[in-house]
């Protein structure tokens, strides 16, 4: 691993460089809501005076440039009976992600697990994965954060660098040869001893401000247990079944595919569409039967995929601790108090 | 309008089938069917995937063999009841297009007085007509298929048609408008102080109204496991009036609160 600092009006010189050639998406604010606090979203960027580097968490995952919602796997041209399919994977730019926080790379990492490194990757996801440059940057933990308690709260691999705030100057870790190659263009240093204590002392000041636990100990096991607790029930009635929570997940994958035909009868496509197992129509099959048909059982499933199934698969759960469901979520459903009431026989 | 025989579109060489279709119109604005002429670019493709028989708003020829008919409106008079029913007979498929003849839509709203003599001596004054309580189309006929929207959305009606016509099986949504109002990355009219239908809903519009900023008023009716129980506490707490709740939910008849 190799590690630089360099001064902070470096950076917008770094993106002046990266932008040159290259579509960069990044952090702005797309509004304010009613209390004039700001909304974040991922966006492309091309000024770099747009990118909030210092911004809490944004209401969406930066999701739709891996895992659009909706995508087109295959159309065809339907000529005299005849017919062409086209396959694109709808990769055809990298895409440089400027500032993502750890828990979003470690989304990727989770993600990778499931849709590049299991025996049937989706090409579509890993085009545009293998096409990605990740600049990561530590976040300052939000109230409803409990990334820590998942284990996502740093980043170790998914990523070309990662940058930390010092004050004056950025520390960043290089984990790829692009990135060294790219940070050529600007002006830095080897790290000094007071960059080393300045660092560590950015990292502890960074853990006081974790404040929302999980309790993960033996969760797998007490989901389990837990199968037929009332408490699902109780969150199961103030459930909406909008699907909010999972399109506000960066670790959402699940989809429907439709086959639609162009009006014009010359052509056709497949499409793939992001769902969520918190809908009605997500468990229904040929005939018109459902075998989740009551919100509390698929809420349920919800938190079984992230909470148990995942970690039996891949020893770590798949959520990352974002808390972004939670936040989104208009009934005020969140993992803490969801999980807290599985251990506690009871919703507070 | 009409189109020989000769037209037939064959989808991967095979003849697609031609159903003759009618448009009629009961209480309403005409809005739909308008939706329906409006999309020029697709208009001639999907007129050649049916023979249009009966289209007041769009053609002069008339003809009673049609085997879809397209129902635009509530049902408010006796006159209408037995027009209704004759068209029934006369359809093997009967389409409710758009939120009134789904649910009675917006001119339902007159059913919430007690005394809808003085609703219509308000409304016409002195030039009386014989209109009464307001029904959906299904509240008369049997009716095999809703085509939800005030108005509909053009392209959602272009995609029944096109699955009628390939023999595929329709699906419609049966989740919320959040959905797609998500797809689209809106920011969330809660944030911003507003209120919205859109969680109970059901989807199919693409988020129309949120997409330009302004809350859903469920015209497309409830999302098939709707819980308008908990939202309308949700908006309760949320600070909204129960007045401002029941506008929204009373506004095209989808949501039964009464």
């Amino acid at each position: 691993m190799i590690f630089r600092v360099f001064e902070k009006k470096e950076l917008k010189n770094f993106f002046e460089v990266l932008t040159v050639h290259n579509r960069i998406v990044g952090p702005v604010e797309a509004g304010r809501d009613k209390k004039n606090n700001p909304i974040y979203s991922f966006t492309e960027v091309s000024d770099f005076n747009n990118i909030k580097l210092d911004y809490t968490t944004t209401k969406l995952p930066a999701k739709r440039y891996f895992l659009p919602f909706h995508e087109d796997l295959s159309t065809f041209r339907i000529d005299n009976g005849d017919w062409q399919k086209t396959i694109d994977y709808n990769a055809n730019q990298p895409l440089i992600f400027f500032g993502l926080h750890p828990c979003d790379i470690n989304a990727l990492n989770k993600l990778d697990k499931v849709l590049l490194h299991s025996v049937y990757p989706m090409p579509y996801y890993a085009a545009k994965r293998k096409n990605m440059f990740i600049i990561g940057i530590d976040c300052v933990p939000q109230p409803f954060c409990f990334c820590r308690s998942m284990g996502s709260d740093t980043a170790l691999h998914g990523f070309d660098m990662f940058i930390t705030d010092l004050g004056a100057k950025f520390f960043v870790e290089i984990l790829t040869d692009t990135a060294y190659n790219f940070l050529k263009n600007i002006k830095k240093e080897e790290p000094r001893e007071k960059d080393h204590v300045l660092y560590m002392k950015a990292v502890s000041e960074r853990n006081k401000k974790f404040t929302t636990k999980v309790d993960t100990t033996d969760l797998a096991k007490i989901l389990d247990m837990e199968f037929q607790s009332e408490v699902w029930k109780q969150w199961g009635d103030k459930c909406l079944a909008c699907g909010t929570c999972s399109n506000a997940c960066p670790t959402c994958y699940c989809y429907g595919v439709e086959e639609t035909v162009d009006i014009d009868l010359k052509g056709a496509r497949k499409t793939k569409m992001l769902h969520s197992c918190n809908l009605i129509d997500f468990a229904e099959v040929a005939g018109g039967h459902n075998f989740r048909a009551e919100r509390h059982s698929r809420l349920k499933y919800r938190y079984y995929h992230k909470h148990r199934g995942f970690v039996e698969a891949f020893e770590e759960s798949l959520c990352v601790g974002c808390g972004r469901c939670g936040e989104s979520c208009l009934s005020g459903i969140k993992v803490p108090e969801v999980i807290a009431s599985v251990r506690g026989g009871k919703v507070k | 309008m009409r189109a020989k025989k000769a037209d037939t579109k064959t989808y991967l060489g095979i003849p697609l089938y031609r159903p003759k279709v009618a448009f009629f119109e009961f209480s309403s604005c005409e809005g739909c069917q308008l939706q329906m002429v409006n999309n020029e670019n697709t208009l001639l493709d999907f007129l050649s995937l049916v023979e249009v028989v009966n289209f007041r708003e769009a053609m002069t020829e008339r003809s009673d063999a049609y085997e879809i008919a397209f129902i635009e409106g509530s049902i408010t008079r006796d006159d209408e009841v037995k027009r209704l029913k004759a068209i029934r007979k006369n359809a093997k498929v009967l389409v409710a297009l758009g939120s009134c003849a789904c649910f009675g839509g917006v001119n339902q709203l007159k059913n919430r007085f007690k005394n809808l003599e003085w609703v219509k001596k308000q409304v016409y004054g002195k030039h009386p007509i014989d209109t009464g309580a307001v029904r959906a189309v299904g509240d008369v006929v049997p009716v095999n298929l809703m085509i939800y929207g005030c108005p509909i959305k053009k392209e959602e009606v272009e995609k029944i048609v096109l699955d009628l016509a390939l023999g595929k099986s329709i699906v419609v949504p049966q989740y919320p408008v959040c959905m797609e109002c998500k797809a689209n990355e809106n920011i969330c009219l809660f944030d911003l102080g507003e209120p919205c239908l859109g969680p109970i809903t059901r989807a199919g519009c693409n988020s129309w109204c949120p997409n330009s900023g302004a809350g859903c008023w469920g015209c497309r009716g409830p999302a098939e496991d709707a819980n308008v129980e908990y939202m309308k506490k949700i908006m309760k707490e949320k600070g909204f009036s129960e007045k401002t709740i029941l506008e929204r939910l009373d506004c095209f008849g989808g949501f039964k609160t009464k």
